[in-house]
């Protein structure tokens, strides 16, 4: 289902652009106004990370959005109500992301058919390799949902191909080693690795970690299929306010 | 699939990807020196050479005849180099570190021991060394900060969080996902993702291995109860696994902070308050809310403050080998001051929780039985949680004088 809305926006751009939001940050009011900004800008898909107290995979922005959330008292229930609205609201498809222990307390089975309920298309779990996701996989097939797998250029090209056969949607290239929010450098050492990541997988590709302006997406046309900007426009809210958000993304020009 | 690490549905590797082959690496490097009986041999050599193993089995004679029940004894981990349990696992894996080719180590901490053994194994073997420990640790256990500093390592305050030793785990992860091809993460317990429960009980294993023969060798007999501290659960592992096959009671022993009822504790197998759930790479009992949230912990000692514990205990408690207790931040200092007063023992705030315990039982047990405490650090560390707990005066004016000849 998302693979195939992916490739039909593909025929009418040649990069999509995801970007990534925490939920209840700075609260859940400006939460949905910064989506609906997003949408409005032409963003062509949105990953909604519900918080966790542990996000070991995200650097300091990400991280700080993370707690601030959660000090503000967010809850699981009022970030799937949110998503709920979001997804009710907006004509683009919207992923959760969050650690594995989100989905394990809520439970997976409940978790999945709940996201499948409200019509969410998948989720990135960034701790959980397939070689522990059993239970998950199964959930997500059964409900019709893309689960999202990573390659990284520490992943070996055997493993790439391992990963891809569990990825469903779209497989999410790390730029680089270290956490999100990071500067990447987009050079010629980042080709070699994305053709590796393209012979491994007929899926669409997306890249993220330190995409965060006009030319680092001109870079990236032709090599993926998606740009994902994450801590960027956390710094920006942060900064600037919401306001700028929408001016941001639209000076990506996709 | 191939599913490794786990004891009985605890434990695996929750990992993010970026990391998966630096564990290959390090899963195959130790199964390889597992294997080698000349590597146990090189280690026990460097543990005898540099940090006075085997650590002493000390009869505690007034103890023992105070409580006027079982013979009292006192492993004492206390006596290794740096003053804790945790030199047997730094050591073990500067070893495989220098197996790797690795120069750079990074480790959390949270009373610092850990940080400070580190910090030595780094100076010896001529690795960098960078320690994350929460700020709030950092003023409780301001002098192995400055030790470790003195040792050469760069010691990097975790402000975010709890601002303890999760938080410290969190960063050093964060660092290890950029720099794995130089650096090891030297994580200091028996948690974490595989292969690190296994390690790290591998090399703490020394201390059950020493303490079963040398009860044999003074006693002819195997003691009624071990007693041992749980925070991670590495000195525990480490002293159970030496008893695991004998007809011995294993207490493993949390802390009861302010007491189990007040929600202010770090109990996670002997109170109710914990649930399963997957943090930090690996699956087993953590303190968090019903949303999958870590909770704030409590206790007296830093290193006991945990929110997750060993799988391989929580293994050992589901199968009713091992039995949790805990005791109170104030059970722990009238046992320390017990320890002191009758056998000059000064064991850290940690320890003092096994002694606590054992010491809650032992009027219970029989002038035949013998027991076993672990003491698993000295408690000179401490000196400034222990100075306030008493409230000493003499110190206090001391502090006051330094302070002042600082500010003239």
């Amino acid at each position: 289902m998302l693979e195939s809305y992916l490739l039909k926006k593909l025929q009418e751009k040649k990069i999509l652009l995801m970007t990534h939001i925490v939920l209840g940050y700075p609260n859940f009011e400006d939460s949905f106004r910064i989506i609906e900004t997003m949408v409005n800008a032409g963003v062509d898909l949105m990953e909604l990370q519900i918080p966790f107290s542990e996000p070991v995979a995200d650097g300091p922005v990400i991280l700080h959005a993370n707690q601030k959330s959660l000090a503000a008292g967010a809850r699981v229930e009022r970030c799937l109500d949110m998503a709920e609205k979001v997804a009710e609201s907006f004509d683009i498809p919207f992923l959760f992301m969050s650690y594995y222990n989100i989905l394990f307390k809520y439970g997976v089975d409940k978790f999945t058919k709940k996201m499948s309920d409200i019509g969410i298309y998948g989720a990135i779990v960034p701790d959980l390799p397939p070689e522990e996701g059993d239970a998950y996989l199964k959930a997500m097939t059964k409900n019709n949902l893309a689960p999202i797998f990573i390659f990284s250029p520490t992943t070996p090209d055997e493993r790439l191909k391992y990963l891809a056969s569990f990825g469903d949607g779209f497989i999410y290239c790390v730029a680089r080693k270290g956490v999100t929010g990071k500067n990447t450098s987009f050079s010629k050492d980042l080709n070699s690795y994305l053709a590796k990541c393209r012979k491994a997988t007929k899926l669409p590709l997306a890249l993220g970690f330190g995409v965060k302006e006009k030319k680092d997406i001109d870079f990236l046309k032709g090599k993926v299929d998606i740009a994902v900007i994450g801590s960027e426009t956390i710094r920006l809210v942060d900064n600037q306010g919401v306001g700028v958000v929408g001016d941001f993304i639209k000076s990506l020009k996709i | 699939m191939i599913k490794r690490g786990y004891y009985d549905g605890f434990g695996g590797a929750f990992l993010p990807e970026i990391l998966v082959a630096t564990f290959n690496e390090l899963d195959n490097v130790f199964a390889q020196a597992k294997k080698d009986p000349a590597f146990w041999e090189e280690y026990k050599e460097i543990m005898s050479d540099y940090s006075c193993r085997p650590t002493p089995l000390t009869f505690a004679e007034n103890l023992t005849r105070h409580f006027g029940g079982p013979r009292i004894y006192v492993k004492r981990e206390d006596l290794n180099h740096t003053g804790a349990h945790k030199a047997n696992n730094v050591m073990g894996q500067g070893l495989l570190v220098k197996r790797m080719g690795k120069t750079r180590v990074i480790a959390e901490t949270g009373a610092g021991q850990h940080g400070v053994a580190t910090a030595t194994m780094a100076a010896k073997f001529g690795f960098k060394c960078t320690i994350y420990m929460g700020e709030v640790d950092m003023l409780r256990q301001r002098p192995n900060v400055f030790w470790m500093e003195r040792l050469g390592a760069e010691v990097i305050p975790v402000l975010d969080g709890t601002k303890i030793l999760k938080d410290a785990i969190n960063e050093a992860f964060r660092d290890w996902v950029k720099n794995m091809d130089t650096t090891h993460y030297v994580l200091g317990t028996a948690c974490g993702p595989h292969p690190f429960p296994e390690m790290v009980s591998f090399f703490q294993s020394i201390i059950g291995k020493e303490a079963r023969k040398q009860i044999l060798e003074k006693e002819g007999r195997l003691p009624a109860r071990v007693y041992a501290c749980v925070g991670g659960g590495s000195n525990a592992l480490g002293i159970f696994q030496g008893f695991l096959d004998d007809p011995v009671e294993l207490v493993g022993v949390e802390a009861g902070g302010l007491g189990l009822n007040s929600g202010r504790h770090a109990s996670r197998l002997a109170s109710k308050d914990a649930s399963i759930g997957i943090a930090q790479g690996y699956k087993t009992y953590f303190l968090q809310n019903n949303d999958g949230q870590m909770r704030e912990t409590h206790s007296v000692a830093a290193g006991l403050d945990y929110v997750g514990v060993s799988p391989i205990l929580a293994k050992l408690k589901e199968n009713g080998r091992v039995r949790f207790e805990s005791a109170t931040d104030k059970e722990v200092i009238d046992a320390l001051s017990m320890a002191m007063k009758k056998e000059g023992l000064i064991p850290a705030l940690e320890s003092a929780h096994a002694f606590a315990q054992a010491f809650k039982e032992a009027p219970q047990l029989s002038k035949k039985d013998i027991i076993i405490i672990n003491q698993s650090g000295r408690g000179d560390k401490d000196i400034f949680t222990i100075a306030d707990a008493f409230n000493d005066p003499s110190w206090r004016e001391f502090i006051k004088g330094k302070a002042e000849e600082y500010n003239a």
